[in-house]
């Protein structure tokens, strides 16, 4: 019990409203409750290819509205291992659980490190209220 | 930036606001455009279009005469209440804005774009402005009902509103107040328009709101009439395209071909040749969607034409779109592609509307529009 606690990181966000989660070598990655607000119902997701290579803030992804489309980006580097298709059948999982089952891609992280530039829980309200007025 | 009279309860619905031709507007509210799209598609919905121009000429037979020299439609055909979708037109053939002209007692009432109203005003001034009395009213608000319900609650509001047929309306009152209400909409279902004073506007969506209405913003709005397979000024009309080749062909009066009005020389050629150039419905065969502007191509790698709305379709559960297409490809089922993203998208050449009601209209006057 103790052990799988340690391995669990905390959730960690970026300036481009996506969240990660860091399970041992493979991160989870997902866009935050704030940005599917901002976009409304979400009608559209487009995912990474498994099996390629994303860099940290590269394009990785699309979700569109009903309004417009938004390109995601991923946090940090690495290998793409796993996508979430039932968000590309059913994108309103997006709306409905941003932070569960609506996540987008999983990474095997290349680079631990890059998961200091990340904001925690406060810091990303914060930096989203700020942004939002 | 301006605010329509109902304002205020558009905060209290929660709405949120986007700028639109100068008015501060609601985009969508707190359910979002979905549920509202969903909502007036199976129930009703309550739209606020007051930015939009009403235009009022007061004047007789001479002004339905000189009106016939402006518009491409046979106003002397249509009878008192009666309303038509037209034009005002460009020397070019283009189009500076697309309306709702209605027949009155006394003369005729336009129901313009709201980023073109103060220019069409100008435009009819310039044309006949000292013969007649022209009016862009401030002190009328203009609200839709659209839905299968719209006509039971409107009618518990308004009795007798059910018996107008479509594209016809008549003069009510409300709280000891005219208003009038046509039997249109621009979102593929059966509804109202009612033109309202300012002063009574908010207690009347009110009243429609405890008789089980909802409001829905503007974001519903667009996707229900490109759903319907229908025209939004200044994306899919501008003044460079024609009636003819935005293939609305219908609302030009066939009496009307041989007749001089702005543009009757293009009119009339493309009417009898035909054009280069057809808007068209497009379907995208996987769930990509392709916006305004997104180029179209063909097998060979020809770019043949462009997007310019495409949105979601909720009733239709699935993207869809309108363009502008070469017309050797406009033909049904065409298989095209769409540049999204760098990638292309394959889709086809549809009919319009993509969402169509199985019910008769009521009337069945112009089935279009």
């Amino acid at each position: 019990m103790l052990e799988k606690e340690e391995t669990m990181s905390e959730i960690k966000f970026s300036k481009e409203h996506e969240w990660i989660t860091v399970d041992g070598e493979v991160a989870t990655i997902g866009i935050t409750k704030h940005a599917t607000e901002l976009l409304g119902d979400i009608v559209f997701a487009e995912l990474p290819e498994k099996g390629s290579n994303v860099n940290k803030d590269a394009t990785a992804g699309v979700v569109e509205s009903t309004k417009a489309a938004s390109d995601v980006y991923t946090p940090i580097s690495g290998e793409v291992v796993d996508t979430n298709q039932s968000i590309v059948d059913d994108p309103s999982k997006i709306n409905s659980d941003p932070e569960g089952d609506g996540w987008f891609f999983k990474l095997k992280i290349k680079d631990p490190a890059e998961m200091n530039t990340l904001m925690n829980r406060d810091e990303y309200d914060k930096f989203a209220k700020e942004s939002a007025s | 930036m301006k605010k329509t009279p109902l304002y205020n309860l558009h905060q209290k619905h929660g709405a949120k606001f986007v700028q639109f031709a100068g008015y501060e507007m609601p985009i969508q509210y707190e359910t979002g455009i979905v549920k509202e799209h969903i909502t007036t598609r199976n129930n009703s919905g309550i739209f606020d279009v007051s930015h939009m121009g009403q235009l009022f000429l007061k004047g007789g037979h001479e002004l339905t005469n000189d009106l016939q020299k402006i518009f491409p439609i046979d106003l002397a055909k249509i009878s008192i209440n009666q309303s038509k979708y037209s034009f005002l037109m460009k020397e070019n053939g283009g189009i500076y804005d697309d309306l709702i002209i209605t027949k009155l007692k006394d003369g005729y009432m336009i129901i313009l774009n709201a980023a073109c109203k103060d220019a069409d005003l100008n435009i009819l001034k310039s044309k006949i402005g000292e013969k007649y009395q022209i009016n862009l009213s401030d002190n009328l608000s203009l609200i839709a009902i659209q839905g299968p319900k719209a006509k039971d609650v409107l009618d518990s509001l308004v009795p007798g509103v059910t018996k107008l047929k479509f594209m016809n309306g008549n003069q009510f009152k409300y709280k000891d107040l005219d208003i009038y209400i046509t039997r249109s909409g621009y979102t593929g279902e059966d509804g109202f328009e009612i033109s309202i004073n300012n002063k009574i506007v908010e207690n009347f969506v009110e009243k429609l709101i405890e008789k089980g209405s909802t409001m829905i913003g503007l974001g519903a709005r667009d996707t229900l009439r490109l759903e319907a397979g229908l025209c939004l000024y200044g994306h899919d009309l501008d003044e460079n395209t024609s009636p003819i080749e935005a293939n609305l062909k219908w609302a030009i009066s066939k009496s009307k071909i041989n007749e001089k009005f702005p543009g009757s020389e293009f009119i009339k050629k493309q009417y009898n040749e035909g054009v280069s150039k057809l808007r068209v419905g497009i379907k995208p065969e996987t769930k990509v969607i392709a916006r305004e502007s997104t180029k179209i191509f063909d097998e060979k790698d020809n770019e043949i034409g462009k997007v310019t709305s495409g949105t979601f379709g909720p009733s239709v559960n699935g993207p869809i779109a309108m363009g502008y297409i070469h017309n050797d490809y406009s033909k049904k089922n065409t298989k095209i592609f769409l540049e999204v993203r760098g990638k292309r998208v394959p889709a086809s050449i549809c009919e319009m509307p993509f969402y169509k009601k199985n019910y008769v209209r009521e009337g069945g006057d112009n089935v279009r529009n």
